[in-house]
């Protein structure tokens, strides 16, 4: 144990295996490698995430290469993927793999770990008030494992027969079966393995944020005073809980099925005209576990967005948080539901219709909570005194993409409707629009906005705004025709169409989605640079560059392992005290107590003077 | 800063942050949703016993009358019969019955080795840890020998439509039923070994902690009390094992 926590928690006095006698300093590896320290681990994930974006991203390019441009040949490919490309023609089941890859790598490492792994850990002691977290070792090793599970995943694209190909969702049979495809062979082993080594990693990590927020918030921060960040946080951490170890199950008995000869998911299956022994299993029973956390695992990449965007958005308002209570509630109500929606994913796989008319009906309450957070937003920029950072400009694309892609979560949570539309490029389009660009939008909105708090020095405004526009017209670009794609029953996960004659009128547009998706991964190496010029070269930042209530922003420049160099600050009021009519000025940190600031104080706040 | 603040009080409550709401530290915490998130983890396989069952056939015949045939799920008391030592007499449940008593047992000298620890009594705790890790350790021990006996198979085995005869069961042919009647039973009673096996484990590393009197310097036992939690919690899990595979 590194010389962390000294007097991290008063109250606690179980810290295992601790030596007191420290105080020296720390070397390398300690300080940068194997740190406790929140604020270290937490760009450990940021840096992971963008460079697992970015592979996500390529992929994505790969093989829209292959969908905008079907008939053309693909030789300059082959330097850097050989044997996967033969006579300039991309290999079907590499097509497979890359979207397969995509999907992982996005959701879980980048969306997942990238996003609540960078920010939970950043903000959570920060904003909450304390030292550390209330662990800082399972805090390293949550970090390290998923480190491994990395790893594991990175090493399996690289593989002779190629990575997993049988979907993110990696149905049994399919992927049962080693021999039913090259994607189920040993990708798929080192997927389930590198996933399970993920899911331990979570869930380290979300027992320490949640114990974090009941226990070490600091003097006078009550619940109904955390920033919604917090809130979102939390409620993120929940739902990785109870979500990920159904997972958990299922790809242990998928690895059984796979490797051990049981029959979980099998029965009556033939492959190449040959009957397999198996029987008894359902693959039904697959999907409803996967999607019981498959449901969920989406609002644990949404909700880090909406608190990351609610924060923003009202410090660059300068306004309080249209309803904050109302933020808190919706995001309780978004959280609850998310467990009961899971068959939605499944209407069409032979799911009894009636259980599909119920799982509707769930699924179409969950616009609710929605829309309340959709108009809380509207209403705080309403008449706000809005500045355009670029953080606030990723809050505001959110905001849209969020509406844009929500819209047609209505339209595809319908029973009747999902019939037509299951399974074709609407759906595509709209978990994109919703979850995929919303939360990447929420991920740079964020990075925009703490960058001064996590390296001490601003990223460049201009080079943010350029980002900002160039991401978010690309976005759009590629997002809205494959709407109208979808409409036309073009099916996912193809390797083309040209062989459908109702298809082809429809290359063209497939073409100009390719070039907007190259154009806007491109747009990415812009953030890129910024992001790590700013780190060495950026201006210098203040202590508090954007005028915010909450506490990260009362410490230091550049915080040290304990974040406060001397006793934590205590918490007097909420953190959305902006433009407050009376005040000096137009922001009340809340460490400022109600006595201070009498001239601002409303009737019922002068009991607390 | 201005000097005031230190003069003022911040609220106080329960819930007003600086202070344990819930009255218990971090660790006890992380366990309790360890545990919430391991019992997630049970319930998706008992979910899956059940719809795995509810897919199987039940046998509909007299009990007498039963014998052992993929056509239906076995009845769990024709199948868990033998008892070490007394072989080829019907004893149904007799067997499994001793090992709950013995893992409750253990429930039992865990909790008295917690409430020796609020005490900060280390010869107690000591002496309660060591029965417990002796009754988790008999029930490891007893289910090595149910499983190998359900391994073996009886003396009659399963008369197979091709005319072969199958004694005992792995994870693709069994003699007492369909093959998802023992992948299952392998599959979870193993998965609950396994966490009874890391509980003894756990358990023996927190006993040369407490005889080098580390606790005791420390000034309390609540590792004890964390792992007792877990332990509680396997013994609970074991519970409904029982009930799913054995009494139903």
């Amino acid at each position: 144990m590194s010389s962390t926590d000294i007097a991290i928690n008063k109250t606690d006095m179980h810290h295992d295996h601790e030596e007191h006698d420290h105080h020296h300093d720390q070397n390398f590896f300690e300080k940068y490698i194997f740190s406790q320290d929140h604020k270290v681990i937490a760009k450990q994930f940021l840096f992971m995430g963008i460079i697992w974006a970015f592979i996500g991203g390529f992929l994505s390019v790969l093989f829209r290469l292959q969908l905008g441009w079907p008939e053309a040949t693909f030789t300059f490919l082959e330097p850097i993927l050989g044997g996967w490309v033969t006579n300039g023609k991309l290999d079907p089941e590499f097509y497979l793999a890359m979207v397969t890859m995509h999907g992982t790598i996005m959701v879980f490492f980048v969306l997942t770990a990238g996003l609540s792994g960078t920010f939970s850990n950043f903000l959570i002691p920060l904003q909450v008030g304390a030292r550390d977290m209330a662990s800082g070792f399972m805090n390293m090793l949550s970090f390290w494992i998923f480190f491994l599970a990395s790893i594991i995943m990175f090493w399996s694209l690289f593989l002779e027969n190629g990575p997993a190909g049988g979907g993110w969702t990696i149905y049994p049979p399919l992927s049962a079966l080693p021999q039913a495809i090259k994607g189920s062979g040993t990708g798929m082993t080192m997927w389930l393995i590198a996933m399970a080594l993920f899911i331990v990693s979570q869930l380290l990590g979300g027992v320490n944020y949640i114990a974090t927020v009941i226990n070490l918030r600091t003097k006078g921060m009550s619940m109904t005073k955390l920033p919604l960040t917090i809130w979102a946080f939390t409620l993120t951490a929940v739902l990785g809980l109870l979500s990920f170890p159904v997972l958990f199950s299922a790809a242990l008995l998928l690895i059984f099925d796979r490797s051990f000869g049981t029959s979980f998911y099998l029965s009556d299956i033939y492959i190449a005209g040959e009957a397999l022994s198996n029987t008894g299993g359902s693959a039904i029973l697959f999907q409803h576990l996967f999607w019981f956390l498959g449901h969920p695992e989406v609002y644990i990449v949404i909700l880090p967005a909406f608190g990351i965007v609610s924060e923003v958005i009202a410090t660059n308002s300068r306004k309080p948080i249209f309803g904050y209570r109302a933020m808190i509630g919706s995001l309780l109500g978004i959280s609850v539901l998310s467990f009961v929606v899971w068959a939605h994913h499944m209407f069409v796989t032979g799911m009894n219709p009636f259980l599909g008319s119920v799982f509707m009906f769930l699924t179409l309450i969950i616009a609710v909570p929605s829309a309340v957070k959709v108009f809380n937003w509207l209403a705080t920029l309403w008449r706000g005194n809005i500045r355009f950072t670029a953080a606030m400009m990723f809050a505001i694309g959110f905001v849209s993409l969020f509406i844009s892609g929500g819209l047609t979560g209505i339209i595809l949570g319908n029973s009747a409707l999902d019939i037509q539309l299951h399974d074709t490029y609407f759906v595509v389009a709209h978990f994109h629009l919703v979850m995929g660009a919303a939360a990447f939008f929420g991920m740079f909105c964020g990075v925009y906005h703490w960058f001064p708090k996590m390296f001490g020095r601003m990223m460049d405004e201009k080079l943010g705004y350029v980002h900002f526009w160039l991401t978010f017209i690309a976005v759009y670009l590629v997002f809205m025709p494959m709407h109208y794609v979808g409409i036309a029953g073009f099916p996912r996960r193809y390797y083309n169409w040209t062989g459908f004659e109702a298809f082809n009128m429809f290359t063209d547009l497939n073409t100009f989605i390719s070039i907007a998706a190259i154009f806007g991964f491109t747009a990415q190496f812009i953030f890129l640079f910024n992001f790590i010029y700013s780190i060495f070269k950026g201006r210098r930042a203040t202590q508090n560059p954007w005028h915010s209530n909450t506490l990260e922003w009362t410490t230091p420049v550049n915080p040290g392992h304990g974040n406060w160099p001397g006793e934590i600050p205590a918490v007097y009021r909420w953190p959305y005290d902006y433009s407050k009519p009376g005040a000096e000025q137009d922001f009340i940190p809340q460490t400022v107590p109600f006595s201070e600031t009498q001239s601002s104080n409303l009737p019922q706040e002068r009991v607390l003077e | 800063m201005s000097t005031s603040t230190t003069l003022e009080a911040p609220n106080t409550g329960t819930w007003d942050g600086g202070n344990e709401p819930l009255k218990a530290s971090y660790g006890k915490l992380m366990m309790w949703f360890f545990l919430l998130s391991d019992a997630f983890t049970f319930g998706s396989f008992l979910i899956v016993y059940g719809l795995s069952r509810h897919s199987h056939m039940p046998y509909t015949g007299k009990v007498e009358d039963f014998y052992f045939s993929t056509e239906w799920w076995p009845i769990p008391e024709k199948v868990f019969n033998a008892f070490p030592g007394l072989h080829g007499m019907d004893l149904p449940l007799a067997f499994v019955a001793l090992m709950t008593m013995i893992l409750i047992l253990s429930s039992v000298t865990m909790v008295l080795a917690v409430e020796a620890g609020h005490r900060m009594d280390k010869n107690d705790v000591q002496k309660w840890l060591l029965w417990t890790i002796l009754f988790g350790s008999i029930f490891l021990g007893c289910q090595a020998w149910e499983w190998a006996h359900f391994i073996t198979g009886d003396d009659k085995g399963m008369l197979l439509a091709d005319g072969t005869t199958v004694f005992g069961a792995n994870l693709t042919v069994n003699q007492y039923g369909p093959p998802l009647f023992a992948d299952l039973f392998f599959f979870i009673t193993g998965f609950h070994g396994t966490h009874v096996f890391s509980g003894v484990i756990l358990l023996i590393m927190v006993f040369i902690n407490t005889v080098n009197g580390v606790y005791h310097k420390r000034g309390h036992y609540e590792m004890v009390e964390k792992v007792g939690l877990y332990w509680h919690f396997v013994d609970l899990v074991w519970v409904f094992v029982f009930t799913f595979f054995y009494l139903i």
